[in-house]
């Protein structure tokens, strides 16, 4: 795709458009709406939450936003790589959208408009081979449309049919599985804080998606203390997991240079080239730390060595959404993401805020579309199910979108004591919360783990926790314990 | 193994004795594959004292009887946010004083001292819990170190940046702006305390430097009035506030 075709918008639809170029319009009861641009189109037609009131682009009217839903549903595909909604010239991540566009894939749906791209997504015989053949023919503008014309429902039930498999020392994915990144977090990088959490999840079965520590201080010598804390226990017990330090991407990649044992390159990411430079990144950066880590070569069934968070609203709190609704800006980070190959990609969704999703039914609607956009895309979707205390949910909007998420299919989730994070002052799921999901749905962990978990004791055949395994493992640690 | 032996572990929870290395919730047990009701109810309380935190109200007249002590003006502002609803939903109003506080400011004599500002932020009752006492220990050392102070303003509904525009009307040269911050699930009445060198409506973060979880479980109320009154005469003396100010300074907190 070259960028000559952003400069003459040259397809219209008939029914929706006037002569006037990138216009899109539409009459209810003799009001017509207008739509001056994709990127206005899209912000209008999005289901309201209060960070794209916020940021002024939302639909000021129920009927705004309906008219704006209709507009959109007859807007053909093709549009959306005709038009870009940052430009192609000043964003490096719309070049990557726009080079790594496959149009030969794109001929199965090329004839489609958004509201044909749904109705086809939720036909039978577009099964999980033919979606994953259009992976690359989806741009996330494309994607972040569709989901904006979709229930709840229709999400769940198209991100279901999607398998999007990774694996680096174990297998994450599969149908049937669901696996948790063990989050141990403690407030001063506390080495036995860290241990305690640590082991009390692995006793609960969680850990499988990766051990993943934030560190509350980002310099390479408190980041590598914990790397060799980690890596030392995973050795010594022979855990079939990856382990990840969530260090800002120069710092692990210092890291890596002096050959630190790093499973997982981690970095969070945004859907403009000006939001990820306030993370202090550009794609070349994230791919020198990629290359790096990859010639680390410490993955024993696979290669994918990438974790990614992302969530929406990041794009607006770094001021550099372009007038961009939030949940397109969350679809395009998922480009970034995917050029990598990662083996985790988890939305955090409920961490940023009221101004940016007020309640549980915005944080639930906004994890649904992420989970859905990020696996028609081709991504292994995970979410971290979250709240603040400013935000108006609880406990129970959490179980809610558990279940809805684990129905979905979502690859991974957090495990966190008590769902209580001391270091990041939020709340995401527990342990418990893991094992309540497996239990109603039938799921197993990661095949090598869900082995490892036999053989430790700690889980019995039927994937009830056992207690006895928790002496035998404690004992094995002892001197840790000893200051 | 010292250890191990000295804490034996209780036959139903084996790792209790982890407890000792964390604040984590660790070693709640399990009822079927669910959180057992007691450690179920702890966590819906304390989510609840958040929740009460993050909507209470600043005790405006208490806290100005108290402030009398210290024999400056006092003035009561509000930001643009109209409800505890917007604020949350609007941040960008809570950093905007409304119209009768601009008045209010207005009036004032300009005066190029030290501004002290009381705002509720997320927590109204990190404030009215820990201010006062704060400023018992910290107005003191300002006297004694001859420097000048505006009046004291409390503000209701307001975000940190809204110590910018105070400031800016009054002509003040630093701000210190005392807020109630996100409340945690155990730190309802954490306050933090943010400091600008000249400030004026538009900065952003980095040109502040902050000291964070003020409260007697978190960082103690007279260690927080030293470091304040600390980096208060640092920032005057080398005119700066923020990145610049932290680096060069271990006495600082990271954050």
């Amino acid at each position: 795709m070259g960028r000559k075709l952003f400069r003459f918008k040259t397809i219209h639809h008939s029914l929706i458009t006037t002569h006037q170029k990138n216009m899109y319009r539409h009459t209810i009861l003799g009001k017509v709406y207008s739509f001056g641009s994709l990127r206005e189109l899209l912000a209008k037609a999005s289901p309201h939450r209060t960070g794209d009131v916020l940021a002024g682009v939302n639909a000021t009217s129920y009927e705004e936003r309906v008219a704006a839903q209709i507009t959109l549903s007859d807007v053909p595909l093709t549009d959306f790589l005709n038009e870009a909604v940052i430009p192609y010239e000043t964003d490096e991540v719309t070049r990557l959208i726009i080079d790594s566009h496959d149009k030969e894939a794109f001929k199965l749906i090329s004839h489609l408009t958004v509201g044909g791209l749904r109705d086809w997504l939720l036909l039978e015989e577009t099964n999980a081979a033919i979606l994953k053949s259009i992976e690359d023919a989806l741009t996330p503008e494309m994607v972040a449309a569709v989901s904006k014309i979709m229930r709840n429902q229709d999400l769940i039930a198209v991100a279901k049919k999607c398998e999007v498999i990774t694996r680096f020392r174990n297998t994450i994915g599969l149908k049937g599985h669901f696996a948790t990144r063990l989050q141990p977090n403690h407030p001063t990088d506390d080495p036995r804080g860290i241990a305690a959490s640590l082991l009390e999840g692995l006793l609960y079965g969680s850990g499988d998606a990766c051990i993943g520590i934030n560190p509350a201080t980002d310099s390479p010598a408190a980041v590598l203390k914990i790397v060799m804390l980690i890596d030392q226990l995973r050795e010594q017990f022979d855990i079939p997991t990856q382990s990840c330090v969530l260090s800002h991407i120069t710092t692990t990649l210092e890291l890596v240079i002096k050959g630190a044992p790093i499973d997982l390159c981690f970095q969070s990411i945004a859907g403009t080239e000006k939001a990820n430079a306030s993370f202090g990144i550009n794609l070349s950066l994230v791919q020198e730390a990629y290359e790096a880590t990859l010639s680390l070569k410490r993955g024993t069934i696979g290669q994918n060595v990438m974790y990614f968070e992302t969530g929406q609203g990041s794009c607006l709190s770094a001021n550099a959404h372009f007038g961009l609704d939030q949940q397109t800006c969350e679809a395009r980070a998922y480009a970034v993401a995917k050029r990598f190959k990662p083996l985790l990609v988890n939305s955090v969704v409920g961490f940023i805020g009221p101004e940016y999703l007020y309640d549980g039914k915005q944080i639930t609607r906004a994890a649904l579309e992420d989970h859905f956009c990020g696996k028609l895309l081709g991504l292994p979707m995970g979410m971290d199910i979250c709240y603040t205390n400013h935000a108006e949910a609880d406990q129970d909007d959490m179980d809610n979108l558990l279940t809805l998420l684990g129905v979905a299919g979502c690859n991974f989730i957090m495990g966190v004591p008590g769902s209580d994070d001391i270091m990041l002052n939020y709340q995401s799921t527990s342990f418990h919360d893991a094992l309540y999901l497996r239990k109603v749905l039938g799921y197993k962990p990661a095949p090598e783990f869900e082995q490892w978990l036999l053989r430790q004791g700690i889980l019995d055949d039927d994937g009830n926790i056992l207690k006895g395994a928790s002496e035998r493992l404690l004992n094995k640690t002892g001197q840790l314990w000893l200051s | 193994m010292a250890k191990l032996i000295k804490h034996q572990p209780h036959p139903d929870e084996p790792l209790n004795f982890l407890k000792e290395f964390t604040q984590a919730r660790i070693a709640l047990g399990s009822a079927g594959s669910s959180i057992p009701t007691k450690p179920a109810l702890e966590f819906k309380l304390a989510h609840a004292h958040a929740r009460d935190a993050v909507y209470s109200v600043m005790e405006v007249e208490t806290l100005a009887d108290a402030l009398e002590q210290f024999h400056l003006p006092v003035l009561h502002l509000y930001s643009q946010a109209a409800s505890r609803e917007q604020y949350l939903q609007r941040p960008d109003l809570g950093r905007l004083l409304d119209e009768t506080s601009v008045n209010r400011l207005a009036d004032q004599i300009a005066n190029d001292g030290i501004v002290l500002i009381l705002a509720d932020g997320l927590s109204a009752t990190a404030i009215n819990q820990n201010a006062v006492e704060l400023l018992q220990l910290l107005i003191p050392k300002l006297r004694a170190a001859k420097l000048k102070l505006a009046p004291l303003c409390l503000v209701e509904q307001g975000r940190v940046a809204i110590a910018d525009g105070i400031a800016a009307e009054l002509g003040a040269s630093l701000s210190v702006i005392l807020i109630g911050e996100r409340p945690g699930l155990s730190s309802a009445d954490s306050m933090g305390a943010y400091l600008t060198y000249m400030p004026k409506p538009g900065l952003t973060d980095d040109s502040r430097n902050c000291i964070s979880n003020i409260r007697p479980e978190g960082l103690p109320v007279a260690q927080a009035a030293d470091k304040l009154f600390y980096l208060i005469q640092e920032s005057l003396s080398r005119r700066l506030s923020g990145v610049a100010l932290k680096d060069n300074e271990g006495l600082l907190p990271d954050k």
